[in-house]
C-alpha cells in the first residue's frame, strides 16, 4: 500500500475544507472515526471507503482519493449516518458536496452508471419541468448502452398502466429553466 | 380541511395507483386536496449531488406557489418529495435573505406555507386516528402488516420532524386504528436504495431482499409504505423467493373504508395483491373479479 | 496630605521589553500627589518589595500603587509588604500593565501610552482610598455532610476523626450509595461491599457522626462558619429506636414490588432492607406499595408480627433545624437513560442493559445470587456485546464529555463474565479507551490477553433482535468493514451523568453548577474541592465523573478544607464588601434579588422628621456573607450601595483620570 505523504494532501486541505463547509453546512473536523456512519450505512458493502473513512479522506485534504472514491455515487442520501452521528456531522450532506465538486473537477465518475442516471433524470426535469420516468429511462439506457436492462420489467410496468409513454411536462417550459440558469449563476 | 396537494412526477407514471388510492382516501376523510398549479419536480434523487442551489430552488418554487394559494399547508404523498420540501423549507427558514435569493431565482414571491407535511403525517396528525377509525366499514381484521416507513420521511430528523427517526409508530397506529395487526420488526427505516433502482440494481436487490426478508420472519403477510419510491422499489427489485404484497398505506386504508380495489388502483401493482385481501375475506363478492 | 509612591516593575523582561518604562516614569511624576517613581527589574522578590518599604518609609508614602501584574497574581503579597510598614494594606492599587498591557500590544509604541493611562488610572484611584478593616465572625465547629455515598462516609469519617461532630444526611434509608451496588471494582478486583461495609459500620457507630438516613436538606442559610439547616426526616414508619432489625417485618410482608437497589431486576417487599448490609441495619416503610396505605388499611401484618412494636403507621415527616459551620456535599450520579437510544432498542428490550444493571446480575447479592442470567428468560449469555461511550461524548442525543469510569469497569465486566461463564466470549466495542490511572492500562491489557475479551473500535450503528439473539452492528473501523456479532447480552456502558435533581440542590444550598447539573469547583486546578460559596465543599462524582481513588481523595481533602476551617477559633472575612449608605437608601429592595449569595436583607429604621419619629426600612448588607461582587451597586438607584475598595466615588476618579 502507498504511503500517504500528508504534508503535500496538507496544500490542497484548507481549500477542500472550506468547499464542503460551504456546500454541506456541517464542520468535517468535527467528526472523530467512530464508524457508527459506516455500521449504519445500507450500502458500506458496495463502497470502496467507508463513509467514515471519506470523512477522514476530507479531514487530511486527500481530495483525489475521496473524489475518485465509489462510496460518494453509490451513497443513497437516507441520512442514517446523520441521524445517528454523535457528532453531528451532516454526513449524507458531506457525500452530496464531493458529488458536486467532482463534477466542478470534470473528474470521470467513478460509478459510470450512476452519475449516467442522475444526468439522464436532470435532463428530463430540464426538458419538460417533471421527470418523465419512461424518457428519463431510455436517456439512460442510450448514455450507458444498457439497451436491455429491465425489459421485462418496463414491459411488466407498462401493463399494469404505470409506465405511460407519453410526457405531462409543465405549460410553461421555460419556468424550470430560468431556475437551471440562476443555480448556475450562483455556482 | 383544504390542502395544497403536491403529486410528484411518479403520480404521473409508476406511481399512478397511489395517486388513485391517495386521493380516494383522502375524499373520504373530507380532505380537500388542490393540486399545487403548474407544479415542478422537486429535484429527488439527483439534483441534491448535482448542485446545491438548484436542490433548494426546484423544490423552493413549489413551495412559494403553494403559500400563494392560501391553503392550510402544503401535503406531499411521496417521501422523497417529502424529504426535499423539508430540506428546502429548512434551508429557507434558517436565513430570511434566502427569502429574497429563492424569490428571484423561481420568479415568484416566497412565503412561507409551513412545515410541509406528509399524507401519512396528516392523515395521522390532522385528521386523527379517531376520525379514521370511525370511517371504518370493514376492519382489516387478522391481517399481519410490516408498516415500512423506510428512510427520507424520517430523516435526518431535525429536517424531517415527524415520528420517531429509530422506532417510528404512526404506521403502525393507523394500521391498528384501521383493524389490522401491525408486526413488531427491525426494518422498518432501513433504506431500500430506491435512489439507485436503475443505476445498481444488483445493489438495491440485496438492500430490498434483506428487508422482506426481516418482515417475513416477522410474520407479516404484507408490507405497507407510505412511499412511491419505497413501494416501486420493493415490489420491482425482489427476488422470486418474496411473494408478500406490498401496498400504499391509503390502499389498505380505502379498502378498510370500504372502497374498491378498482378505486384504488391497487390492481395496478405488480404481483398479486388481491389475493392476500381475498384471503382474509376483505373483499365483497362484486369486487372478486376485478382483481 | 495625600503622597503617592509610584513602582514600576519590569517583570524580568515580560514588561520591559514592551513597554517604555522609562516614558512611563516620566509621565507618572508629572501627576497629582506622586512624589516618588521607582522601577525595579522583580517587585515581587523579596529584595523588590524591600524597595517599597524602604521608600514608604523614606518618603513618607500614605499611598502605593504597584504597576505590575494582574492583582491575582500578587495583590496579597503586597497588601501585607504595605502593611508590614505600619500602612493600611488597602492603601495600596495595582496597575495591571502586563495581562492588561505588555502582552496584548504588539510593540512599544501601541502599549506605552496604554501603561500610562493604567497608572494614571491606579493614581487617581489610590488617592481616594480609605483604610479598611477586616471583621472577625465566630465558627460552629460541627460538619454537615450532605450524601452517603462513599464520598460522604470517607468526608465525615476524616472529620470526626479530628474531634468534631458530623451530621451524615442521606435520602436513601441507607448509607452506602452507588458503591454498594457495585460488585468488584477496577483494577484490583476487589470485593466492592468488602472495602466498603467496614466504612459504614464505622461510619454508623462513631459517636461524633450522627446519621440521618431516609432525609433530606431543605434549605441551608447563613454563611462560612454560620449555617443553618432544615433537615426533612422522610416518614419512615419504623421507630429506628425499638426496631432491632431482626427481619420478621419483611419476611412476613406479603407484598412485592421490583427493588430500586437491584434496579428493578429483583423484587422487595413493601417494608424491606435495601441490602443485607445496610446501615443502619433497619426496614423502612414504602407506603407507596404498602397495602396498608394503598388498599384497605387493613394489612398490619408487619405491625403484628413485630414484637418491639418499631412500626408505627402514623408516624410524620419531621423537620430538624441544625447549625453547623461547614458543609461537605457529595450527592454523586446518576446514570444515563439509554431510552434515548432509539436505534438501540429505546430501552425497550429486556437484554440490552445498563452497566449498573449487569453489576447488579454478577453481584453475588444480588437478584440472582451473581449468575449472569439474562433478563429475558433467565438464560447464561455465551456471547455478551459490551458497548462503550452510550451517551458519552454524543454532544447530538447524549453529553459531550467522556464518563471517564467506563473503560475500566468494561474491561472489569469482560473479566467477571469470563470467570463466571469460562465458554463465554465478550466483544467490546470502543472508541478510545482511556486508561489513564495506576494499574488500569495493565487491567486493560489482562482483559484482552488473559481473559480473550475482543476489542472492536467502533461505535455500534443499531441493534435488533433476530429470534431470541440480538443482532449488533458496528464497524471494525481498524479494518474499516462492517461487523455484525450475534449476541446474547448487550451491555450499554451509559454516560455518568449529574443526578437529575442536581440544579435544584445547588439552588436550595447556595453554589453554582455547570451546564450538565455537575457542581462547580471554585478553581479548577487551584481550588478543585472548594465551591464558590465559601465554607462548601465538594466530593465525589456531583462534581464530575470519577473513579472511587479519586472520590476518596477529593472526599478526604474537603474533609481537610473543613478541619482547617474549624482549627480557627474565628475567621477574618474581607473588608471589600458593600456598605449601605442609610440616609440614601429608598428601601425599593432592587439590590436583594439581585444579590447571588443572599448577603442583603432589609431592616427596620426609625428617623426623626421634625418633632416626629418615622420608621422606615432600608437594605443591610452581611459582610460575611457580602463577597464583594458590586451587583448591588450598580443596581441601586439612589447610589446608596457602596462597594468598599471599589467605591462610586473612586470608579468616577478613575473614570475621570481615563477620559479627561
Amino acid at each position: 500500500m502507498a504511503v500517504v505523504d500528508l504534508t503535500e494532501a496538507a496544500k490542497g486541505r484548507e481549500e477542500l475544507l472550506t468547499r464542503v463547509r460551504e456546500l454541506a453546512e456541517t464542520d468535517p473536523l468535527a467528526c472523530y472515526q467512530c464508524g457508527k456512519c459506516s455500521a449504519g450505512c445500507p450500502l458500506s458493502f458496495a463502497m470502496d471507503y467507508q463513509p467514515r473513512q471519506i470523512i477522514r479522506l476530507v479531514q487530511l485534504g486527500m481530495r483525489e482519493q475521496a473524489l475518485g472514491s465509489s462510496t460518494i455515487w453509490l451513497c443513497a442520501g437516507c441520512a442514517t449516518c446523520t441521524t445517528r452521528c454523535p457528532r453531528q456531522v451532516k454526513i449524507d450532506g458531506v457525500m452530496d458536496a464531493l458529488r458536486q465538486l467532482a463534477g466542478q473537477d470534470g473528474r470521470a465518475p467513478r460509478e459510470r452508471e450512476v452519475a449516467a442516471f442522475h444526468t439522464s433524470f436532470l435532463e428530463s426535469v430540464r426538458r419538460g419541468g417533471r421527470v418523465h420516468e419512461l424518457g428519463m429511462v431510455g436517456s439512460y439506457k442510450l448514455r450507458t448502452r444498457r439497451i436491455f436492462q429491465d425489459g421485462g420489467l418496463g414491459w411488466n410496468l407498462l401493463r399494469h398502466r404505470r409506465l405511460p409513454l407519453k410526457a405531462s411536462p409543465l405549460r410553461d417550459r421555460k419556468t424550470v429553466e430560468r431556475i437551471f440558469r440562476a443555480a448556475e449563476v450562483r455556482g | 380541511m383544504k390542502l395544497a396537494y403536491y403529486p410528484g412526477c411518479s403520480s404521473h407514471g409508476s406511481a399512478a395507483d397511489y395517486d388513485r388510492s391517495a386521493r380516494a382516501v383522502a375524499g373520504a376523510l373530507a380532505l380537500e386536496l388542490v393540486d399545487v398549479p403548474e407544479w415542478n419536480c422537486c429535484g429527488a434523487s439527483s439534483a441534491h449531488g448535482a448542485d446545491h442551489r438548484l436542490a433548494m430552488y426546484l423544490p423552493g418554487r413549489n413551495l412559494a406557489v403553494a403559500a400563494g394559494m392560501g391553503m392550510g399547508g402544503v401535503v406531499t404523498p411521496c417521501a422523497a418529495c417529502y424529504s426535499r420540501l423539508n430540506r428546502a423549507h429548512h434551508w429557507l427558514a434558517e436565513d430570511r435573505r434566502r427569502w429574497l435569493e429563492l424569490s428571484a431565482a423561481v420568479g415568484v414571491p416566497y412565503n412561507d406555507v409551513g412545515k410541509p407535511r406528509s399524507l401519512l403525517e396528516v392523515v395521522v396528525g390532522d385528521v386523527g386516528l379517531e376520525a379514521v377509525a370511525a370511517q371504518v366499514r370493514r376492519p382489516l381484521k387478522g391481517l399481519k402488516a410490516a408498516a415500512y416507513y423506510g428512510c427520507l420521511m424520517l430523516k435526518p430528523p431535525e429536517v424531517a420532524r415527524f415520528d420517531d427517526p429509530e422506532n417510528p409508530r404512526s404506521m403502525d397506529d393507523l394500521l391498528q386504528a384501521l383493524g389490522a395487526q401491525p408486526v413488531r420488526w427491525g426494518f422498518k427505516t432501513e433504506c431500500c436504495g430506491a435512489s439507485l433502482s436503475v443505476s445498481r440494481p444488483e445493489l438495491v436487490e440485496k438492500l430490498v431482499g434483506d428487508i422482506l426478508d426481516n418482515a417475513s420472519a416477522a410474520g407479516a403477510e404484507c408490507v405497507v409504505t407510505a412511499c412511491p419510491m419505497c413501494q416501486a422499489n420493493l415490489e420491482q427489485r425482489r427476488s422470486e423467493r418474496h411473494r408478500l404484497p406490498v401496498f400504499y398505506f391509503t390502499d389498505l386504508a380505502g379498502i378498510a373504508f370500504g372502497l374498491s380495489p378498482r378505486e384504488l388502483g391497487i390492481p395496478m401493482h405488480l404481483g398479486e395483491p388481491l389475493e392476500l385481501l381475498r384471503g382474509k375475506g376483505l373483499l365483497a363478492a362484486g369486487e372478486e373479479g376485478q382483481g | 496630605m495625600k503622597r503617592v509612591g509610584v513602582f514600576l516593575c519590569w517583570c524580568g523582561s515580560n514588561i520591559s521589553s514592551a513597554v517604555d518604562l522609562d516614558q512611563v516614569a516620566e509621565q507618572t511624576a508629572l501627576l497629582p500627589h506622586v512624589v516618588h517613581v521607582e522601577q525595579y527589574k522583580y517587585l515581587c522578590s523579596d529584595p523588590g518589595q524591600e524597595t517599597v518599604r524602604k521608600a514608604i518609609k523614606e518618603h513618607a508614602l500614605n499611598r502605593v500603587v504597584i504597576a505590575a501584574c494582574s492583582p491575582r497574581m500578587h495583590e496579597r503579597t503586597f497588601r501585607r509588604a504595605v502593611g508590614s510598614v505600619g500602612l493600611n494594606p488597602h492603601l495600596m492599587e495595582i496597575a495591571n500593565i502586563r495581562e492588561q498591557c505588555s502582552w496584548v500590544h504588539p510593540d512599544k509604541v501601541t502599549s506605552t501610552p496604554v501603561a500610562v493611562d493604567l497608572v494614571r488610572t491606579a493614581v487617581a484611584k489610590a488617592v481616594k482610598d480609605i483604610p479598611l478593616e477586616p471583621s472577625y465572625v465566630g465558627i460552629e465547629k460541627r460538619a454537615l455532610v450532605v450524601g452517603g455515598g462513599i464520598a460522604g462516609i470517607q468526608a465525615a469519617l476524616d472529620i470526626a476523626d479530628s474531634g468534631y461532630e458530623v451530621v451524615l444526611v442521606e435520602r436513601e434509608p441507607t448509607i452506602g450509595g452507588r458503591m454498594a451496588q457495585l460488585d468488584k471494582t477496577f483494577p484490583t478486583l476487589d470485593c466492592s461491599s468488602c472495602i466498603l461495609t467496614p466504612k459504614m459500620v464505622e461510619a454508623g457507630q462513631d459517636p461524633r457522626i450522627r446519621l440521618l438516613t431516609y432525609a433530606e436538606v431543605e434549605s441551608l442559610s447563613g454563611y462560612i462558619g454560620n449555617f443553618e439547616a432544615r433537615i426533612r426526616m422522610k416518614a419512615r414508619s419504623v421507630d429506628l429506636d425499638r426496631c432491632t432489625g431482626c427481619g420478621d417485618c419483611w419476611n412476613k410482608c406479603p407484598y412485592r414490588s421490583p427493588g430500586e437497589f437491584d434496579l428493578g431486576l429483583g423484587k422487595r417487599k413493601a417494608i424491606y432492607l435495601p441490602f443485607p448490609q445496610a446501615v443502619p441495619n433497619k426496614p423502612v416503610l414504602d407506603r407507596a406499595t404498602c397495602a396498608y396505605f394503598q388498599k384497605d388499611g387493613k394489612c398490619q401484618v408487619c405491625k403484628k408480627v413485630c414484637a418491639p412494636g418499631a412500626i408505627d403507621f402514623e408516624q410524620q415527616d419531621e423537620i430538624l433545624e441544625e447549625r453547623f459551620g461547614a458543609v461537605v456535599v457529595a450527592t454523586g450520579f446518576d446514570l444515563w437513560d439509554h431510552g434515548r437510544y432509539g436505534e438501540y432498542g429505546a430501552g425497550q428490550h429486556p437484554d440490552v442493559i445498563s452497566s449498573l444493571e449487569f453489576e447488579r446480575l454478577v453481584s453475588a447479592s444480588g437478584p440472582t445470587d451473581g449468575k449472569i442470567k439474562r433478563p429475558s428468560d433467565g438464560k447464561l449469555p455465551e456471547r455478551v456485546v459490551f458497548i462503550q461511550c452510550v451517551g458519552s461524548r454524543d454532544e447530538a442525543k447524549g453529553v459531550p464529555y467522556c464518563s471517564k469510569v467506563c473503560c475500566m469497569y468494561t474491561a472489569k465486566h469482560a473479566i467477571l463474565l469470563k470467570e463466571k461463564i469460562p465458554s463465554s466470549q465478550s466483544y467490546v466495542f470502543y472508541i478510545d479507551v482511556r486508561a489513564a490511572g495506576k494499574n488500569y492500562e495493565e487491567f486493560y491489557r489482562r482483559a484482552t490477553v488473559e481473559y480473550g475479551a475482543q476489542y472492536i473500535r467502533g461505535r455500534v450503528s443499531r441493534i435488533y433482535p433476530r429470534g431470541d439473539s440480538l443482532v449488533v452492528v458496528g464497524e471494525d473501523t481498524l479494518l474499516g468493514q462492517k461487523v455484525e456479532v450475534e449476541a446474547d447480552l448487550v451491555v450499554l456502558a451509559t454516560a455518568v451523568v449529574s443526578r437529575s435533581d442536581a440544579p435544584q440542590v445547588a439552588q436550595k444550598l447556595g453554589f453554582s453548577y455547570d451546564q450538565h447539573g455537575f457542581f462547580t469547583e471554585a478553581h479548577p486546578k487551584l481550588a478543585p474541592v472548594e465551591t464558590n460559596t465559601a465554607g462548601i465543599f465538594l466530593a465525589g462524582a456531583c462534581q464530575g465523573p470519577k473513579d472511587i481513588p479519586d472520590t476518596v481523595a477529593q472526599a478526604g481533602a474537603a474533609a481537610a478544607k473543613v478541619v482547617r476551617l474549624f482549627a480557627k477559633d474565628q475567621l477574618e472575612t474581607e473588608p471589600t464588601v458593600a456598605r449601605v449608605d442609610r440616609a440614601r437608601c429608598a428601601g425599593c429592595e432592587w439590590c436583594r434579588p439581585i444579590c447571588p449569595y443572599k448577603a442583603i436583607e432589609m431592616e427596620a429604621v426609625t428617623e426623626r422628621v421634625g418633632s416626629g419619629q418615622v420608621a422606615r426600612r432600608v437594605a443591610k448588607v452581611n459582610p460575611s456573607l457580602c463577597h464583594g461582587c458590586g451587583a448591588c451597586s450598580v443596581a441601586c438607584r439612589s447610589g446608596a450601595m457602596n462597594l468598599l475598595g471599589f467605591s462610586n466615588e473612586q470608579v468616577w476618579a478613575e473614570v475621570e483620570a481615563l477620559c479627561l
